[in-house]
């Protein structure tokens, strides 16, 4: 098996009465496209939230690239390579759309205490930016005001600035969520075709996406881990089938 | 390129603000240039309450802090300097000084100490929060300032004359206008590169998307902190000139209505462009002069005057004079 | 050890007044989110009210209902005709909008009442003082100010914790659009609250009346005062803002009863008067820092924020 990038042991989160998160272990090998799924309240979010360093950890650890990062404020596991998206897109709407590209490729090069050359004009971050834009097909939409994009558009928006940094895993929290078909296909080729560069933490409802994409699954019910394995392994599972996928093969 | 407003505009500004003296003399009414050079003061500190304001959504409420701060490490200088005790007893050495090339920018210095302080503190927080405790903490320098009896106390202390400069007689209106105005124009320019720099456009993310910002990388606190600490800069600055302008420095320059004013100052010329507050800040001591000279009750006009503003003309002055042209 | 105990009861009647004003403020923050710098022009409104009510009719009681009456009146007058508009809008317009109400207020007082501040006699019947232990007398006004006050916090916790207007207005701090869901008129319960929160300031107001005296910006000073308990005792909790009101109120009248004298044990009297009373103006704002290091959210804040 290969080297894990990112390693969970026993993380855990504790919101009042319920138990988010219950010691967690999860393994997530360099150049592998891992997913994460389970039922509504499994603890997804606040998984996602613990790894990207928003939601803090009542106990466990979170090794990323060999390095213990339980503690790291979450710009510090921006720079370490931990890049993601957000359920709710999360982009700078009054900015426009290479803006905001450039503004995640400043983020990567070095400080941002610079007063005096004009930021729109540093060739530097725009060429970047533009290369990222065209990475995920919205090179015609750079000089866009970025709110004013398709909902299925603003998710590119979003991968490109993700990816913007160069990352070695990226956190997509549910990216296929409020898509239609086709903008959705179209995504899931994307994500597809980024499988090869980068490593991926998928979050996901779509099970149909999952199944075709991941090299592993992990499925998480009521915070805890239930199994892991590959899609076939899942998909044999009566454990899951009862506990999970069988609500869901019945829609 | 077409010609926009936007472009224009700020020139015609400086234009006439430069042209003033000149007015003064031609229709002899030498109070003109006093009142402008409060206008271009006040437009100072305006300015730099837009930079966090309006760019970085810092809704700093006791902004007017740092003009007391700037305006009485100049009294304060003056005051050693006119009665020749040193400054801390325990070091004789160290004496008052009336050289502006000291004085300055050390009221430049001590502002920004006390805004770094200040914002170290204040932006632990955010919304509410922010605006309650930048309030309070420049109502404590308020108080400080009442109690301190060795400076005049609630009265304020008088400075003998304007701090000297070589080769410019700061004595003399005119010149000290040019003077105000200079500075106006050099910190505008400067604050208008830093906005469309590396780290105004940081300010600017942050102000929409705080969240986006730390996903990406940015330690958004002390972007936040040094955008902060040189707004406080500035109204240092402006308040070191304000005490000269006035030859006199007492706590009311840094009571809490004036960081109202500057805000109002800020919304009536147009939020977040460095420009639209040195339009507001002439708007609203020409709505002064002209109400005041007019009814000694002319608060219960301008309250009234600034609800509607906000209600319903949000985008200020400069924002509808560059909107309008644009169709 | 006598006088240290009446500055103690002194600085509770200060605390205690601080609550009436932080109560109604920070129920407004926490359920409309809503930022009222006019607060303090309706806590001046009680104030003058009560005193003119005073001057005509002999009646300190009756003074006090009218001066919390015209108080919670100017708070429905101004609810129904800007607040209501600004509980949307960002924090910058509802600063600039109420602070334009405050130019307003001030200057129509300064119209109808003139320039010159009023004093407020304290009623017969609640002149003198008691003794509440051997040898020391406290004046029986302060002292009944305090009873009222926490008489008031007791039947505000009340409110808050027991009825069914407290539930909403529990659930409106942590969660506005749940209110919404449940079906309650929002625009009947934010409109209620205000006027509760201006009724308190404006008896905050009329009882201050014979202790300092009412004139025109009395109601910003303490309204920077009550920002610093709120933000001491956290935002959107009545607890909270009891506990800061109480701490503010003794900080303060401590310090500057005290600072001074304590400072001579380190420097020689001069100074110790001089740093002392600079301090001793600075020591809630410190306390205030202190906590804000401590607790960024105060002390007891309300939940959900």
């Amino acid at each position: 098996m290969a080297e894990a990038l990112l390693c969970t042991r026993g993380l855990s989160r504790r919101f009042g009465a319920v138990q988010a998160t219950d010691h967690v272990d999860l393994d997530v090998a360099a150049g592998t496209l891992h997913a994460v799924i389970g039922p509504n309240g499994a603890g997804k979010s606040t998984l996602i939230g613990q790894l990207a360093g928003e939601i803090a950890t009542d106990a466990g650890r979170i090794v990323f690239a060999g390095d213990d990062i339980t503690r790291l404020p979450v710009h510090r596991r921006a720079h370490a390579g931990l890049a993601r998206s957000f359920q709710i897109t999360s982009i700078f709407s009054g900015f426009s759309v290479r803006e905001n590209v450039a503004l995640a490729v400043q983020a990567h090069a070095g400080h941002s205490f610079r007063f005096w050359r004009r930021a729109d004009r540093e060739r530097g971050l725009n060429e970047r930016a533009e290369a990222m834009l065209a990475r995920v097909n919205l090179g015609d939409e750079a000089q866009r005001l970025a709110g004013e994009l398709a909902h299925g558009q603003k998710r590119q928006l979003e991968l490109a600035m993700a990816l913007a940094g160069n990352p070695r895993l990226l956190l997509l929290d549910e990216p296929m969520a409020g898509m239609g078909a086709e903008e959705g296909a179209r995504l899931a080729e994307l994500l597809r075709s980024l499988r090869d560069e980068v490593t991926i933490l998928l979050v996901e409802h779509d099970m149909d996406v999952v199944f075709s994409l991941s090299d592993q699954i992990t499925v998480l019910i009521f915070g805890r881990v239930v199994i892991t394995g590959t899609p076939e392994a899942i998909r044999a599972s009566d454990e899951v089938q009862a506990a999970y996928l069988g609500e869901h093969a019945a829609c | 390129m077409d010609i926009e407003p936007r472009r224009w505009l700020p020139l015609i500004g400086l234009a006439a603000l430069a042209a003033v003296p000149l007015i003064a003399a031609l229709t002899d009414d030498p109070y003109l240039v006093t009142i402008f050079t409060r206008v271009v003061i006040l437009a100072l500190a305006a300015a730099s309450l837009d930079f966090i304001l309006g760019y970085g959504a810092m809704v700093s409420l006791g902004h007017a802090a740092f003009l007391g701060i700037g305006a009485y490490t100049v009294g304060i200088l003056a005051h050693h300097h006119q009665s020749g005790a040193p400054l801390l007893e325990a070091v004789p050495w160290l004496t008052g000084t009336n050289a502006a090339l000291i004085s300055l920018p050390l009221a430049i210095a001590v502002a920004a100490l006390c805004a770094l302080l200040i914002g170290a503190l204040s932006l632990r927080t955010r919304a509410l929060h922010f605006i309650m405790i930048t309030l309070a903490f420049a109502q404590m320098f308020f108080f400080l300032f009442i109690a301190m009896a060795r400076y005049g106390g609630g009265d304020g202390m008088v400075m003998w004359q304007r701090n000297t400069l070589p080769l410019i007689n700061t004595g003399d209106s005119v010149q000290f206008y040019y003077l105000c105005l200079a500075f106006l124009a050099g910190s505008v320019f400067l604050l208008r590169r830093i906005v469309a720099a590396r780290f105004g456009r940081v300010l600017r993310g942050a102000a929409e998307n705080e969240r986006r910002m730390a996903a990406l990388g940015f330690p958004v606190f002390r972007y936040r902190l040094a955008a902060f600490t040189l707004a406080g800069a500035i109204g240092g600055l402006a308040g070191a000139l304000m005490a000269n302008l006035e030859t006199f420095v007492s706590p009311s320059l840094l009571h809490w209505s004036q960081s109202g004013e500057l805000m109002v100052m800020v919304i009536l010329g147009g939020l977040g462009s460095i420009y639209g507050p040195v339009l507001g800040a002439t708007l609203f001591i020409m709505l002064e002069e002209t109400l005041a000279a007019w009814t000694e009750h002319w608060m219960i006009i301008l309250g009234p005057i600034l609800i509607l503003v906000v209600l319903y003309a949000r985008r200020g002055l400069f924002g509808w004079l560059t909107w309008r042209r644009h169709g | 050890m006598l006088l240290f105990l009446e500055q103690l009861l002194n600085g509770l009647q200060f605390g205690v007044m601080l609550f009436l004003l932080a109560a109604g403020l920070t129920l407004i923050f926490g359920i409309m989110g809503l930022i009222n710098l006019a607060h303090g022009s309706l806590y001046m409104v009680g104030a003058f009210v009560c005193a003119t009510v005073v001057a005509y009719t002999g009646s300190f009681l009756l003074a006090v209902v009218a001066g919390a009456a015209a108080a919670g009146l100017a708070g429905l007058v101004i609810e129904s005709t800007i607040m209501r508009r600004l509980y949307d809008r960002g924090h910058l317009d509802q600063v600039l909008a109420t602070f334009g109400l405050i130019l307003f207020f001030n200057e129509a007082v300064r119209m109808i009442w003139g320039p010159r501040p009023l004093n407020v006699d304290i009623p017969t019947w609640l002149s003198g003082s008691v003794e509440l232990f051997p040898g020391g007398g406290y004046p029986v006004y302060r002292l009944a100010i305090i009873v009222i006050g926490l008489a008031i916090a007791l039947a505000m916790w009340w409110l808050v914790q027991r009825t069914r207007l407290g539930m909403l207005i529990r659930a409106g701090a942590a969660d506005r659009e749940m209110v919404a869901a449940l079906g309650v008129d929002t625009r009947v319960l934010f409109a209620g609250v205000f006027v509760l929160g201006a009724m308190l300031a404006g008896l905050g107001g009329a009882l201050a009346g014979p202790i300092f005296t009412v004139g025109v910006g009395m109601g910003e000073n303490i309204l920077i005062l009550t920002f610093v308990v709120i933000v001491v005792g956290g935002i959107g909790s009545i607890r909270g803002a009891l506990v800061g009101a109480l701490l503010v109120g003794v900080v303060d009248t401590l310090g500057r009863a005290y600072l001074p004298t304590l400072l001579r044990w380190v420097t020689d009297p001069a100074s110790a008067d001089g740093i002392g009373a600079g301090l001793a103006s600075m020591l809630v704002y410190i306390l205030m820092a202190a906590v804000l290091i401590w607790r960024p959210r105060g002390l007891l804040p309300a939940h959900g924020h």
